[in-house]
């Protein structure tokens, strides 16, 4: 129920005074309020929960975060492969 | 797909698993608050390429789960009157209520909607303007701002006949009544990601503080665990306590204010009965006073005789992560998500639920045939 999952913002409408958008995940399109993410814009990755967005994937901090993990498994590949301790 | 994919790579997990052994000294017990968490936690199996020395235990995030007794009931009375559309999530549907289920009572012609999002309890109010459209609103702070939206709208458009049965609860009231008890063994708490991407991270630095335990706040796929695990060991092993955000890619130090301004205008803090917990002061939500004309507890005339819990639903200590699943007797055998004797084994973000979809041939003890 907490879940929310990220979704590409592909269009955005008024409809009765409040901002919708239809969201891409994956394969599917569904519509989701965008009233609490102003700032998201078409293009954006959005977190939705229940239908609403909630946030605003923040792609320069995710980058970042991934770069350094992306950093550790690839030097983590290079090492030699120790046995699966079971 | 797109920032998930990535957070499910084994090779980074791995990694990171790896860099959790080679930094812990001593045995940590951690506790995830969140059911999906937990979900997480189970489905991949982080808890078993963890080292031995931490131990993860489960927390009563799962809102269904510690939906009281009594709501369910209250809903259930509801949904049996004729003038009485009930709009719930899925989830909820097959909870045991005192002595049956939304589930059995639709299947007895009662008129139950599954509702994935609360603008559908607003369409169906809006179309059905001659029934009493109640809505079963559920959540913790994740799901109050989309909750509050329904109420919002409700009043705007002066749709009488739409109103909220609103069982609403708070992560910090929790954590602080947790970390009270005696028997308490959490060392580190991973913090609920999608709460702290609505609410932010400022109420867990008085938790910090007053009971010096640290706090990551962390997303939700095997990546983001393991790193908020990461964080955490590295902050047990310097003796810091200090609140950490894991899922930078969402949440910030403020959250949403947005969706926190719909949520003041709609909602007040009031005590809260979890079910199998018990009542926390301050720990919920029930709807203002100017949205007293789409309150379901207030509307409705409602008499109730609740029965007990069934005794062997240990329930309450799996959400307090005294208990773990596999340690009930009735797990798997008489407690089953078709046949539920509480919430944790029905809900999808429950413990028990998460145990029976993901070990209970582990936990019963399966003859592993050497090859």
């Amino acid at each position: 129920m907490c879940l929310a999952i990220p979704g590409k913002v592909v269009s955005v409408e008024q409809s009765n005074g409040l901002r919708v958008g239809r969201v891409q995940f994956g394969g599917i399109v569904r519509q989701a309020s965008l009233d609490f993410v102003p700032e998201a814009e078409v293009g954006d990755y959005v977190m939705v929960h229940v239908g609403y967005a909630i946030s605003r994937v923040d792609e320069a901090e995710a980058q970042r975060t991934y770069e350094l993990l992306e950093e550790m498994g690839a030097l983590e590949a290079e090492l030699p492969e120790e046995s699966s301790g079971q | 797909m797109k920032f998930l994919d990535e957070y499910r790579d084994a090779r980074v997990a791995r990694t990171l698993a790896k860099e959790v052994a080679a930094c812990t000294t001593r045995d940590w017990v951690l506790m995830e608050i969140c059911g999906g968490q937990t979900h997480t936690i189970m489905r991949y199996g982080l808890d078993e390429i963890l080292p031995k020395q931490i131990e993860l235990v489960h927390g009563p995030g799962c809102p269904v789960c510690v939906t009281p007794l009594e709501t369910i009931d209250k809903a259930l009375a509801l949904a049996l009157r004729p003038e009485v559309i009930l709009v719930s999530y899925g989830d909820m549907l097959r909870v045991p209520g005192s002595n049956s289920d939304l589930f059995r009572a639709k299947a007895q012609g009662a008129d139950v909607r599954v509702a994935y999002s609360p603008t559908e309890a607003v369409k169906i109010a809006r179309a059905n303007p001659d029934r009493k459209v109640v809505f079963l609103a559920i959540g913790f702070e994740t799901t109050a701002p989309a909750n509050a939206m329904a109420a919002w709208l409700a009043k705007r458009e002066g749709l009488k006949n739409l109103s909220l049965l609103v069982s609403h609860v708070l992560v910090p009231p929790a954590i602080r009544a947790l970390l009270a008890t005696p028997e308490n063994r959490v060392q580190g708490f991973i913090a609920p990601g999608h709460v702290c991407t609505v609410v932010g991270y400022s109420e867990y630095e008085s938790l910090v503080q007053d009971f010096h335990i640290p706090m990551v706040v962390g997303g939700f796929e095997p990546v983001d665990l393991l790193e908020a695990v990461l964080m955490l060991v590295k902050q047990l092993e310097r003796g810091e306590a200090r609140v950490e955000n894991q899922y930078v890619r969402s949440v910030t130090y403020k959250g949403n204010e947005r969706a926190q301004e719909v949520v003041r205008e709609v909602f007040v803090v009031a005590d809260q009965k979890w079910r199998g917990i018990g009542m926390i002061p301050n720990s919920g939500l029930r709807l203002s006073d100017a949205y007293a004309d789409h309150d379901a507890n207030k509307i409705f005339d409602l008499q109730l005789i609740s029965a007990e819990e069934p005794a062997e639903c240990i329930s309450a200590q799996v959400l307090q992560g005294l208990k773990k699943p596999t340690d009930c007797p009735a797990f798997a055998m008489r407690c089953t998500p078709e046949n539920p004797l509480g919430a944790p084994m029905v809900s999808s973000e429950g413990a028990c639920a998460a145990y029976y979809h993901y070990r209970r041939h582990a936990a019963q003890g399966a003859v592993k045939i050497a090859v």
